[in-house]
């Protein structure tokens, strides 16, 4: 295909309403996602959106069984418990975190899979199954109120990510140092627990619920190899993450490929090009 | 009044004591150092007076009009901070966070005060470089201007030599040892009692028995209790 013919096709294809929508929600996406990757990632708290992402898999299959008219409606609010629970539980020793995070993560999932397999709607049930956990080409097909709805929980992530940046950052430093000096930790981690589940419900139009954890690790793990303040890194996180979700959705559109998996793939293209980046960053300093 | 009072302060995980009956008093411009055995409570005693965890039982009393806020804090440094992608000045300035209420931006007094800090302690001139970077002594005097963003009165050092050289952990002493010549009392963790304790002025030994007094009376105090 020549460059001129590859215009051609992009043109033709946003032309189309759903082509629009899809690279909208997907600069949302992954301009959310890249934003608390990079708390989360400092916290070690990677999987909590892995974990998340799970349940949110298993409130989709009972809010499907339920004939719910909107899905957010139920799976938002379970979400949201979930992550409170389990940053809740991280703090307390008596259930360590990751074996709290590993025992909800696949519970839900199996209990997900059983009730969509017991109450299935459609005759295929394995390709509703695939499409929630890996994105499909759901993305293609929003609808007007999921763009919307997309659109204002965005608005609101990064509303609130502006608002407390800097309580965000001195509480992913040191907590004990800024619960000492008498900055609310609790309420600002209770803050990014409700944040994060409403980045992984969102995320999960474009990715599916197993991929989502790419979208908030890779950009600020690649991020981190080059740049060194937490504004800097925060930055970069985001403009990496954004550029691959757009780059990932027009492979996808050209190449017919999976968006979700497009998507991460470029994400770990991009990560391989900052490690790159860094050694030679780093060689060039030392010598 | 005394600056901060502890009278039968009984401390303990989930009910379980593991320092009882301590009773001890801080007076402005003092220079308490806290010695005892690994896992003897000295950290928890650190986070009581903090109030990060509450007492099982007994009392902390403020006097002269202290107030929590005056308290700045130097805790000893977490895994998570070692390769933590922050440049000194956003540390520093984190530590002026616990003034400012809802308002989402530092202001220009906020800067300059971050700004004096850094000089004092000898890091202005590192204020762009990343904290992960440093040498172990920069980064605890980074931690430390940090601190006294939070606080000026009253300084709790959890170990602030740990993992230093010889070299630094004597500078670090002597910096901390000015700034409690200029007025901010200081309560110090610290296990490297040969060097730690010259500069006190009074001892609080956690374990059993229990110690408190002058540093003139500790000295006196071991001298009878090995001849």
């Amino acid at each position: 295909m020549s460059i001129a013919e590859l215009f051609q096709t992009l043109g033709y294809y946003f032309q189309k309403e759903y082509v629009v929508y899809a690279m909208v929600v997907a600069v949302l996406i992954a301009l959310c996602s890249a934003l608390l990757g990079v708390t989360l990632v400092l916290k070690r708290f990677s999987f909590i959106g892995d974990g998340l992402s799970h349940v949110a898999f298993g409130a989709i299959a009972i809010a499907s069984a339920m004939n719910l008219s909107n899905d957010f409606l139920l799976v938002l609010p379970v979400t949201v418990v979930c992550a409170v629970l389990l940053l809740r539980v991280g703090q307390n020793a008596k259930i360590k975190g990751d074996a709290a995070i590993a025992m909800i993560s696949v519970g839900t999932l199996a209990v997900g899979y059983l009730i969509m397999n017991l109450y299935a709607k459609s005759a295929n049930l394995s390709g509703d199954v695939c499409a929630t956990l890996f994105g499909a080409a759901s993305i293609l097909t929003l609808t007007d109120t999921e763009v919307w709805f997309c659109a204002i929980l965005s608005v609101l992530v990064v509303t609130a990510f502006l608002l407390f940046y800097h309580k965000i950052f001195a509480v992913t430093f040191d907590e004990d140092f800024s619960a000492a000096t008498g900055i609310r930790a609790r309420v600002y981690n209770l803050i990014l627990a409700v944040i994060i589940a409403v980045v992984i419900v969102v995320a999960m139009n474009l990715v599916g619920s197993l991929l989502i954890s790419a979208l908030v690790i890779f950009p600020a793990m690649s991020a981190m190899r080059v740049f060194k303040s937490f504004r800097e890194v925060t930055v970069c996180s985001v403009i990496t993450s954004v550029s691959c979700a757009a780059v990932g959705i027009l492979i996808s559109i050209v190449a017919g490929t999976p968006v979700g998996a497009t998507i991460v793939t470029v994400d770990i293209a991009g990560f391989a090009l900052f490690c790159a980046a860094g050694f030679l960053f780093r060689r060039r300093v030392s010598a | 009044m005394a600056l901060l009072t502890c009278s039968h302060l009984t401390l303990g995980y989930e009910g379980n004591p593991v320092l009882s009956d301590l009773s001890f008093s801080v007076d402005a411009g003092d220079y308490l150092c806290i010695v005892g055995e690994n896992g003897s409570g000295k950290t928890t005693l650190m986070k009581t007076l903090l109030k990060l965890k509450t007492p099982v039982s007994g009392r902390i009393a403020m006097g002269d009009g202290l107030k929590q806020a005056d308290i700045g804090y130097l805790p000893q440094q977490t895994a998570v901070q070692r390769d933590f992608p922050a440049s000194v000045r956003e540390i520093v300035l984190s530590g002026c966070l616990n003034r400012r209420g809802f308002r989402p931006f530092y202001s220009a007094d906020e800067k300059k005060r971050a700004e004096e800090r850094m000089t004092r302690l000898g890091v202005g001139h590192l204020a762009k470089r990343c904290y992960r970077e440093l040498s172990g002594g920069q980064q605890q005097r980074v931690l430390l201007a940090r601190a006294l963003c939070a606080a000026g009165r009253v300084l709790l050092l959890d170990e602030p030599a740990a993992g230093l050289d010889p070299q630094a952990s004597e500078e670090m002493y002597a910096l901390i040892k000015a700034l409690n010549g200029e007025g901010v009392t200081i309560l110090m963790i610290s296990h490297d009692t040969a060097a730690s304790l010259p500069y006190a002025t009074h001892v609080l030994h956690i374990g059993t028995p229990l110690f408190f007094g002058t540093a003139g009376e500790y000295a006196a105090y071991r001298k009878g209790a090995t001849s």
